[in-house]
């Protein structure tokens, strides 16, 4: 069997008396897009954000191909390879788009001026800005000096997704990337998810949308009431099945 | 394709508010350019190298308090106590020099150390109580201000007790027949110091995106605590130059001093076309919207206005300049 690039073995996580997180688990397997879909309180966020360092879990433990990590902080993950594009998106609108794809991780120029007086590599980032935009094919952007507060939710969005491909090593998290988007706007998000599993990086999805979930993910992981249901395969098992595994109507068929 | 239709389909008045809206400090530079217009055809006085180098001198506190202002606010925050901060480190400097005979230098120092405890204090609160900045410099300010009432024994200290370097703001150098002061010369200094630092470095970048979206900045790996506490430890130390300037500008150290500078500098802050929720605005803004407050309360005396409708004329322009920043801030892709 191969090792998961990214698993998860028995995470709790409570708030007071609620129980988010009964011990769950996750395998994320290398090169794979693997959806997670639960009902609204069945424990997504704080599974995602266990991962991510954005929350850190009461007990359990988390393995990056196969060795033991904690992340206590979103930087620890960041560190280790794991990028997340959180549903708020976590863009800064009045920086332009170079500017927030390297948020949190400036370069600065060479020699005195960087090392004494600290100033930013401006054009070195924009032009990476410019490469990982044209790779990932988002061509309605025309300039990363622009604002991200001037562009439309697709675009932003497109924008959070091309930095966690730029940064991302080992693992892409998307939560809800099409929440907020029309349907012409979901359909390039959709395809730049597959983008990025093509080059080699493995993607964890959180969505509620079903038709997306269905249409872009080799396996779906179900979770419901703080724990993971089951794992299936989306050839073998219909949309309204998978809805009804979410939601307790039936129980996963028997792998 | 479609976005050239769009360029062509733009007014006049969305294409202005675009033009505003990536550069901000468009607006008060126009706004100070047309007032000295109106000023020197309205007074004769107005142009004269004496006038100019009075109004550069009422400008150079509130303009150097500015500066420190801004950064608090580019935060998304507030800062009530800055001149209480600037009168309590003016008098530590000159009473620790007139009594204990301790030379400028060492004097101006441990004034800008206490400055920068000051403003890392307000940093503190903020930070780890997580209350509002606001409600936070409120109290600092009468803190602050009992403190400099108890420590200076409300008793004013001249400046012929006084080592000279802590006068030196107040001295002036000849430039083109205007007399200008040090204290002038150092705010447009650190003005360019600051608009420096804020476009060039990382960390003037988190400040804008710290005041711009917390919660983002945090996820996007920036230490934004960190952030909060070296802008208002660094405001604590820019408020306790222009508690330099202060002395320089009225030769003593007053306890009573800079009584409505605390709220003169926000006005010039937000005259200067900064958002007071954020993550917008520049520091020339700041020093652009100091000038024009100190160009109206002058030309308007010049010209034989009452005070009191300097005063309103302020308060118009405040209103104006914050109506503006939120047109500004609805613009459209």
């Amino acid at each position: 069997m191969t090792t998961p690039v990214l698993q998860a073995r028995g995470l709790v996580k409570r708030y007071g008396k609620v129980t988010a997180l009964a011990g769950s688990d996750l395998e994320l397997l290398p090169g794979e897009i693997l959806a997670v879909i639960g009902d609204n309180g069945a424990g997504k966020s704080s599974l995602i954000k266990a991962l991510s360092g954005a929350v850190i879990p009461d007990e359990g433990e988390i393995f990056l191909d196969g060795d033991p990590v904690t992340f206590s902080t979103p930087i620890d993950a960041r560190r280790a390879g794991i990028e997340t594009v959180h549903q708020s998106l976590a863009v800064s609108p009045s920086l332009d788009i170079a500017a927030n794809l390297f948020l949190g991780r400036e370069r600065r120029r060479r020699g005195v001026l960087g090392s004494v007086f600290r100033m930013l590599d401006r054009n070195g980032m924009r032009e990476e800005a410019r490469r990982q935009l044209d790779a990932l094919g988002i061509m309605t952007i025309q300039n990363p000096g622009q604002a991200v507060e001037t562009l439309s939710g697709g675009q932003r969005q497109a924008v959070a997704v091309a930095r966690a491909a730029a940064f991302g090593s080992r693992v892409v998290i998307m939560d809800e990337p099409t929440a907020a988007l029309g349907v012409r706007e979901s359909r390039a998000v959709l395809d730049l998810i597959l983008q990025v599993r093509d080059r080699g990086l493995p993607v964890i999805l959180i969505s509620h949308n079903m038709p997306h979930v269905f249409e872009v993910a080799d396996r779906i992981h179900i979770q419901r009431l703080g724990r993971r249901k089951a794992v299936v395969d989306p050839k073998s098992v219909s949309m309204s099945d998978a809805v009804a595994i979410m939601t307790g109507a039936m129980e996963p068929p028997a792998a | 394709m479609t976005a050239v239709v769009e360029e062509r389909d733009r007014s006049l008045l969305t294409r202005v508010q675009h033009v505003l809206h990536a550069q901000a400090t468009i607006g008060p530079a126009v706004v100070l350019l047309a007032s000295v217009i109106v000023f020197a055809l309205l007074s004769e006085r107005f142009l004269t190298p004496g006038n100019i180098s009075l109004i550069l001198q009422q400008v150079a506190v509130v303009g150097t308090l500015a500066v420190g202002q801004t950064i608090v606010i580019l935060t998304a925050g507030i800062d009530l106590s800055c001149g209480a901060i600037m009168v309590l480190t003016s008098i530590v400097m000159a009473k620790v020099a007139a009594e204990t005979g301790m030379p400028g230098l060492p004097a101006l120092l441990l004034g800008f150390v206490v400055g920068t405890l000051c403003g890392l204090l307000n940093g503190v609160l903020v930070t780890r109580l997580k209350l509002p900045p606001f409600i936070v410099t409120l109290g600092t300010l009468n803190v602050f201000f009992a403190l400099n009432l108890w420590y200076s024994g409300s008793a004013t200290i001249r400046g012929t007790d006084m080592p000279s370097l802590l006068l030196w703001t107040g001295q002036t150098l000849n430039i083109g027949g205007t007399r200008i002061t040090y204290g002038s010369i150092l705010l447009v200094l650190l003005v360019g110091a600051m608009a420096f630092v804020l476009k060039n470095t990382a960390w003037g970048r988190h400040v804008y995106s710290t005041g711009d979206d917390l919660e983002a900045s945090r996820l996007s790996g920036i230490r934004t605590a960190r952030v909060l506490l070296s802008v208002y430890a660094t405001a604590g130390l820019i408020y306790a130059v222009a508690a330099w300037t202060l002395i320089g500008r009225i030769a003593s150290a007053s306890p009573q001093a800079g009584q409505m500078d605390n709220l003169d500098s926000i006005t010039a802050v937000v005259i200067g076309g900064t958002s007071l929720f954020g993550g917008r605005g520049a520091i020339v803004g700041s020093l652009l919207g100091a000038l024009i407050v100190g160009v109206f309360r002058n030309g308007l005396a010049l010209a034989g206005v009452d005070v009191l409708w300097q005063t309103m004329a302020v308060g118009v322009l405040i209103i104006v300049a914050v109506s503006l920043d939120q047109w500004i801030r609805k613009v459209k892709p």
